[in-house]
């Protein structure tokens, strides 16, 4: 760890890790320019530099490392949970299944795509692995309805979560978002407080498209969790940093592969050192 | 037509508008604003170096034509080399080998491969006329072959009876050999999502490959990526060999950045571009139409 003065060149150089971990050139910049205000032409090593760069991204993140908490007094607590396709919805369903069936709660799982092939069925093989009913109807039947029904049911049965699965949809298709805000509104006249949380997964491989999805989302069927899935793989997700910043929406849990137990509380200070490639914890 | 790029170009061409050929210094100036446009639209910190380097290279020392300003012509000259980088038209699949013909869909998980397999199987059918079997080789993901097996009653395409328990090697062993018993002409093979540094699964891949010797390995990548998009290019075609790009979520907002990093850095053409969750929403690819989009005109 040789010392050398904090210069130009290195300065670019870790405006450049930061770009290739998918902040965005604008944060990038800001979070470098943040470093040469208070340190430029001082001598400080290599592992300082990305030390400070690390802290200063958690600070961002801290505020939003929130896990998941379910409120007793709903009966059940309903989790909806929304996302454009392939994100990672019916397998993040799965291990939060298992983590709250884990944590002593009855819960039940509802079978809302109905539009893809085998999206019931991939559901089913969950439910089965978790010990979590599911409540189904065939694929194309209406999908607001089988939420209805599903928390109907739930209810009667004393579960203390539902988790809504829903078909993946992308943020600039109004009818499948007015779709979305149709199962919204069908789920409140079972519970008028319900959805109690609507999470939004965010694949780590999404780059600067993840601020139209959180925004539009978040507009359409008010989100107020999200959850960033296949963080095993070599995507590093800083989207999140200006995610954090700009929307200030809890980041619950993070997925880190396709397996049941592959759900991780979301840690800002591992997330940030991951994201400089300081690899701590991760 | 310009626009997206023009308005960040705007003070850049104020300062560039009497001149008459482009100096270093304003080309220089234009193209950090170029940079930024880039890696907005998420192309690959790597590749964007490179495509600058070219803009550059064409652009100093340009006449202005008379007819445009000065900020108009490094657009210009940025969207033809984006056209160009982007590569040519739309190649079809690569039918010329011996029946049956394999091909091979790889990439991450829920990139969109089981959907594009049986977008691919419907335009061979219909428009080539093909007999074509598809078979799911992901013994993973919960329901994947059910999937297929769905998305093939949908199309009228045949799939491969489900044998349960048995490995993606050996599915992809009998895919081959009904094909060639029962005279198919193409066999599609939908492998698993995996990740480009997932080892094991990696070499699981390259496997499939060695068995069945396919014509195509089609690289099926969701315009959304991000930076990542250079070690999925990279890990996939060093260690199985890309032959083609598809490209899904056409039909999002995406920018689409990585179309250009996917080609760049496998220097593979973008066969096919995937534009919507429905069996027949699958088109051509026109690279003018994809730079505009990237540029955000
Ligand atoms: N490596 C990795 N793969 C994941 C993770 N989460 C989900 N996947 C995989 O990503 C693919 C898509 O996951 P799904 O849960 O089906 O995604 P979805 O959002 O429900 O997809 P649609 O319903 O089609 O919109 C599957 O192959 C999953 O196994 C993760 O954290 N890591
Ligand atoms: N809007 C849109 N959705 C698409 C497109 N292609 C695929 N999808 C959707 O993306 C999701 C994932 O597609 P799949 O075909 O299951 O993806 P996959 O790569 O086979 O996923 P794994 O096998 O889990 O790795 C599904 O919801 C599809 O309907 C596309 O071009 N546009
Ligand atoms: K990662
Ligand atoms: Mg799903
Ligand atoms: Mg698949």
């Amino acid at each position: 760890f040789t010392k050398r003065k904090l210069d130009d060149e290195t300065l670019e150089e870790l405006e450049e890790l930061l770009i290739q971990a998918d902040l965005g050139p604008a944060m990038a910049a800001r979070v470098t320019g943040d470093l040469a205000k208070s340190r430029f032409g001082k001598e400080i090593s290599p592992d300082e530099v990305k030390r400070f760069l690390a802290d200063e991204i958690a600070k961002v993140l801290a505020p939003v490392a929130r896990p998941l908490v379910l409120d007793g007094s709903h009966k059940p607590h309903v989790v909806l949970v929304v996302g454009v396709n392939g994100t990672g919805k019916t397998t993040t369903i799965g291990k939060y299944a298992r983590e709250l069936r884990d944590a002593g709660k009855v819960v039940w799982l509802a079978a809302g795509d109905t539009f893809r092939a085998a999206a019931v069925s991939q559901l089913q093989i969950w439910g089965e692995r978790t010990g979590a009913p599911v409540v189904a109807k065939e694929t194309g039947a209406d999908a607001a309805g089988l939420a209805y029904e599903a928390l109907e049911k739930a209810r009667a049965a004393g579960a203390d979560v539902l988790l809504i699965d829903t078909a993946g949809r992308l943020q600039n298709k109004q009818g499948l978002m007015e779709e979305l805000r149709k199962i919204v509104r069908v789920i409140k006249k079972v519970d008028p407080t319900a959805p109690h949380t609507t999470l939004l997964t965010l694949d780590a491989t999404t780059g600067q498209n993840a601020h139209s999805q959180v925004e539009v989302f978040k507009e359409m069927v008010s989100v107020n969790g999200l959850i960033l899935t296949k963080l095993d793989g070599s995507a590093r997700g800083g989207v999140l940093v200006s995610l954090a910043q700009k929307f200030g929406l809890p980041v619950h849990a993070i997925g880190v592969g396709e397996g049941i137990d592959d759900l991780r509380p979301f840690d800002a200070q591992s997330f940030a050192a991951s994201l400089v490639g300081l690899d701590e914890g991760r | 037509m310009f626009d997206g790029l023009t308005g960040r170009l705007g003070d850049i061409f104020d300062r560039l508008r009497r001149r008459g050929a482009l100096s270093e210094e304003d080309v220089g100036a234009a193209l950090r604003e170029v940079r930024v446009a880039l890696l907005e639209a998420d192309v690959a910190l790597p590749v964007v170096k490179s495509f600058i380097n070219g803009v550059k290279e064409k652009a100093v020392g340009q006449e202005v034509l008379r007819s445009i300003t000065p900020g108009q012509m490094v657009i210009k000259i940025v969207h033809d080399h984006l056209v160009e980088m982007l590569g040519a038209e739309s190649e079809g699949i690569n039918l010329n080998a011996e029946a049956p013909v394999p091909v091979l869909m790889l990439g991450l998980q829920g990139s969109g491969k089981t959907t594009s397999t049986a977008k691919i199987a419907r335009l061979l059918k219909t428009r080539e006329k093909k007999k074509v079997l598809m078979a799911s080789l992901d013994t993973r993901r919960p329901a994947a072959q059910e999937q297929l097996r769905i998305l093939g009653e949908q199309v009228d395409v045949a799939t491969l009876p489900i044998v349960a328990g048995e490995d993606p090697v050996t599915i992809a062993q009998r895919a081959m050999r009904v094909g060639r018993l029962e005279g198919y002409d193409v066999v599609l093979l939908d492998t698993a999502g995996r990740l480009a540094i997932d080892e094991e699964l990696m070499d699981e891949v390259v496997r499939i490959r060695d068995v069945t010797h396919p014509v195509e390995s089609l690289l099926v990548v969701d315009a959304m990526t991000g930076q990542d998009a250079v070690t999925v290019a990279t890990n996939f075609n060093d260690k199985v060999g890309v032959t083609g790009i598809v490209m899904t979520r056409i039909d999002g907002d995406a920018r689409g950045g990585a179309a250009l990093s996917m080609r760049q850095i496998t220097g593979r053409p973008i066969k096919l571009l995937g534009t919507g969750e429905k069996i027949d929403a699958l088109e051509a690819f026109h690279p003018d139409r994809i730079a505009g989009r990237i540029l955000g005109m």
